[in-house]
């Protein structure tokens, strides 16, 4: 196997994860936690199959999926902003939400094969040895990822939008006595990072596959997650852990369908969710890491005017 | 000339179980500093965020410059011109402390930096535009509150206690900062529990009681004496009488003790000293000079890296903090949100915290009995025991945390600011309390950031400069000794 494969199948299955993953730093940035990627996932990859296969058009699947995304996050957003339920609750809600409505109503689809995204060679930068078949000759939606990941990258550090909505997460309080909505940019940056989140999950079944199975997510929903914290909310950094993750993960496809190595395929299976752990676990126990984590404050925390906290 | 800036008329808030202003007047004018006066929970704070628009009034109006006005948010205030610090600040700690400025505001950030510069030299109020809010010290984070509002345009600024947390420095340099203001034609509402301050720079003072004005005098008219007795409905003591300490046995004794502060550098340089049943030594020094590491080791929440503490006898320098509770040391801290108290829990369950119970359940009414004791013993203003302390005023949240340490029977009290933000009524409350637990054999050691508060409580003075004591003398308020004291507090050698 050769490096620029192996780079570019690492990207491949690193971009549903980094959607997903840039997605919820936008919403825990304005300091809402939403633990329901998984079945917004599940909800962008059925659209998205479900359109691509009744209009044959791939980019109005990916866009609806993300429509869809956007409105089940708008269920998470009104629970918690305006409702003040708990988040982990809420989260977990629509997680089942997602995986079961997209297995109802996805039974039908099993099995049928619909159009997906092919690789496009960017002339000039494809031509570029080794750098250039492994990050330019991918499908379009993996160049959507290098873009959104720059773009929000600047959003969130260099804009004043960006300052608005780290102020949110910080201290809510500060950003409302300074006339910010902090209610409205809590729930813009819900609907946006479940709409990336559910972007995440259209790619599994837009670029990566071109069909449609029950719980084909299968716990990425999850691991982006954690690639939050591993990128201590940073896009950039997302970027390097998703790929990072991509490659774990496609080692773990490629050693099961070598079987040149033995071994069980549940372990393989767990390999992700493993590294995950134990990335958590190095990185919370560097202490300098844990002052510079940068978490934002108010993550989680409803805001309500009328109390002193 | 001066005209009427702000008025309100007839205002009624209540909360769950309190009336907490009942029918308020109160009227600031061009260029003067209205002070609000008035006891732990008189309604002072809620009076200012309903100005603030943070809270909304039930009944009554509020005039701007003559017209009514509903001010429905705190930006909305900032827009008429209206500004407020608030007890506690609301800064993004991560942010600089231009990001913060030019939070919501459309201007770019050399603007606002280049306005900043602008604004903290005019007004002496000195801050690095650059420097990120959670490395300011607390008078720093409050000359940006200030900054904010007057780079908004305030023309009416609320200071709500804002010299609770600062040092005598730092409050001339504020009262300096206030009169150009005032000298701009901006109007100050000033809130302060200290009476000298109060004196030094109103020029008119309301007094507020249970949530009604008692009266409105003008600069001539009021004195000390007069505005306590008018705060508490009676005569305050300011200076207790005390007898003279009879010191027994040895309680603490910290030998040569080294430890770091937060950041990582040596906070306590080597300190000694020791404290005897029934006396009072009081620590006078800068803040940020090891009090609070010192207090912190004694109560086991910071490792020792060096050097010995010693309790009745016994080595507890590596003792668990539930250990030393045990053992009878207990602790009023500065941070009474943080450390002291959780916020979320009631009342009674504040109080019932640290107790030395063996029962590993309880029945609810215990548990308010107990309360019920200490909220009559200790006055707390709460609407019942079963609030949560968060909705509690200021003064009264650090009377919880007082009723409870006490409530411990202890051997030796660490004190640390203990009357921060109370009113001259409880801080005669606290005093006698904290003369009577000396004169029952308890040791107490008091950090304290006020001269006269160490003079009025301790029996020994110890000077504190960069983690040491660098000297003692007698709680003797005269000038030849308080100079001497401010030079040891300095680290001049006397
Ligand atoms: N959000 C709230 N919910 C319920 N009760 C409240 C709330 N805010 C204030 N109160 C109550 O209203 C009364 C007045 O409180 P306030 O904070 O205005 O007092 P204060 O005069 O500022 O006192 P202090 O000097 O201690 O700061 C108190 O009894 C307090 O418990
Ligand atoms: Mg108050």
């Amino acid at each position: 196997m050769n490096i620029e494969g192996l780079i570019g199948a690492s990207i491949r299955y690193g971009t549903p994860l980094l959607f997903a993953t840039v997605g919820e730093i936008i919403t825990e940035r304005a300091g809402v936690l939403n633990l329901g990627l998984e079945g917004l996932m599940l909800m962008g990859a059925f659209t998205g199959f479900v359109t691509a296969y009744s209009t044959g058009s791939l980019w109005l699947a990916f866009f609806l999926a993300m429509v869809v995304g956007a409105l089940f996050a708008l269920i998470h957003a009104f629970m918690s902003i305006t409702l003040k339920v708990n988040q982990v609750v809420s989260g977990l809600a629509l997680t089942m939400l997602g995986s079961g409505l997209s297995g109802i109503l996805g039974r039908a689809y099993v099995g049928r094969p619909a159009v997906m995204f092919q690789p496009v060679a960017i002339p000039g930068l494809a031509d570029i040895p080794v750098v250039g078949p492994a990050f330019f000759k991918q499908d379009p939606l993996v160049y959507v990822g290098y873009v959104l990941t720059f773009f929000l990258a600047w959003f969130i550090f260099k804009t004043k939008a960006g300052l608005t909505l780290r102020a949110v997460g910080e201290e809510p309080a500060a950003a409302d006595a300074r006339g910010i909505n902090v209610f409205w940019v809590r729930y813009l940056a819900t609907l946006v990072g479940g709409a990336l989140t559910a972007a995440g999950g259209a790619y599994l079944s837009l670029a990566a596959t071109s069909m449609w199975m029950e719980n084909m997510t299968a716990g990425r929903g999850w691991i982006a997650i954690a690639l939050v914290i591993f990128a201590a909310w940073d896009p950039i950094k997302a970027m390097l852990g998703s790929y990072l993750f991509g490659f774990i993960m496609s080692l773990q496809f490629r050693l099961q369908a070598t079987g040149e190595v033995h071994v069980s395929a549940n372990l393989l299976l767990m390999l992700p969710y493993l590294v995950t752990l134990i990335s958590m676990i190095l990185f919370s126990l560097s202490e300098n890491f844990r002052k510079r984590i940068g978490a934002p404050s108010a993550l989680g925390v409803p805001y309500s005017r009328e109390e002193k906290t | 000339m001066s005209s009427t800036l702000l008025e309100v008329r007839g205002i009624v808030k209540r909360f769950p179980g309190v009336l907490a202003l009942n029918g308020v007047n109160f009227d600031l004018k061009e260029g003067e500093v209205h002070t609000l006066l008035g006891e732990n929970g008189a309604g002072k704070t809620t009076l200012m965020n309903i100005i603030f628009g943070l809270y909304k009034a039930d009944e009554g109006e509020i005039l701007f410059r003559g017209k009514r006005v509903h001010i429905k948010s705190p930006y909305h205030a900032l827009q008429l011109g209206i500004g407020m610090v608030q007890q506690h600040f609301t800064l993004v700690p991560s942010f600089t402390v231009t990001e913060n400025v030019s939070l919501g505001t459309k201007d770019p950030p050399n603007k606002v930096a280049a306005r900043v510069k602008e604004i903290s030299e005019e007004f002496g109020l000195e801050v690095d535009p650059y420097a990120k809010i959670w490395q300011l010290s607390v008078g720093e984070r409050q000359r940006v509150e200030i900054i904010k509002l007057l780079y908004a345009g305030a023309k009416v600024v609320i200071l709500d206690e804002p010299t609770a947390v600062l040092t005598p420095q730092e409050t001339e340099a504020l009262f300096k900062a206030v009169r150009k203001m005032t000298a701009q034609g901006t109007g100050v509402i000033f809130i302060s529990h200290k009476l000298n301050e109060v004196m030094e720079i109103s020029d008119r003072v309301t007094v507020l009681r249970k949530g009604t004005v008692v009266g409105t005098l003008k600069r001539g008219e009021f004195d000390k004496n007069k505005l306590a007795q008018m705060m508490v409905g009676r005569e305050v003591v300011m200076e207790i009488e005390r007898e003279k300490a009879k010191p027994g046995d040895l309680v603490i004794k910290v030998d040569d003790v080294y430890a770091k502060s937060d950041k990582g550098h040596l906070a306590l340089n080597g300190i000694s000293f020791e404290i005897r049943a029934g006396e009072i030594l009081g620590i006078a020094g800068v803040a940020g000079n090891g009090q609070r590491e010192l207090a912190e080791v004694i109560t086991g929440l910071r490792k020792v890296e060096n050097g010995r503490v010693e309790f009745m006898g016994r080595d507890i320098t590596n003792s668990s903090v539930i250990e030393r509770i045990l053992a009878g040391i207990a602790y009023i801290p500065q941070d009474r949100k943080g450390v002291a108290l959780s916020p979320n829990l009631s009342v009674a369950e504040n109080l019932f915290l640290r107790r030395k119970e063996k029962k590993i359940w309880f029945n609810k009414s215990v548990i308010y009995e107990h309360a019920r004791r200490y909220i009559d013993e200790y006055k707390i203003k709460t609407p019942s025991p079963a609030t949560a302390v968060k909705y509690l005023s200021g003064g009264n949240m650090q009377k919880v945390v007082i009723a409870r340490e006490f409530s411990l029977e202890p051997r030796l009290i660490i004190a640390v600011h203990p009357t921060r933000g109370l009113d001259v009524a409880s801080m005669e409350f606290v005093y006698r309390s904290l003369i009577k637990a000396r004169d029952e054999g308890v040791a107490v050691l008091l950090l304290a950031g006020e001269l006269y508060e160490i003079f009025n409580l301790s029996d020994r003075v110890g000077v504190i400069y960069e983690g040491k004591i660098v000297g003692y003398t007698t709680p003797d308020p005269s000038p030849e000794n308080v100079e001497k004291i401010g030079l040891m507090m300095a680290g001049v050698a006397v």
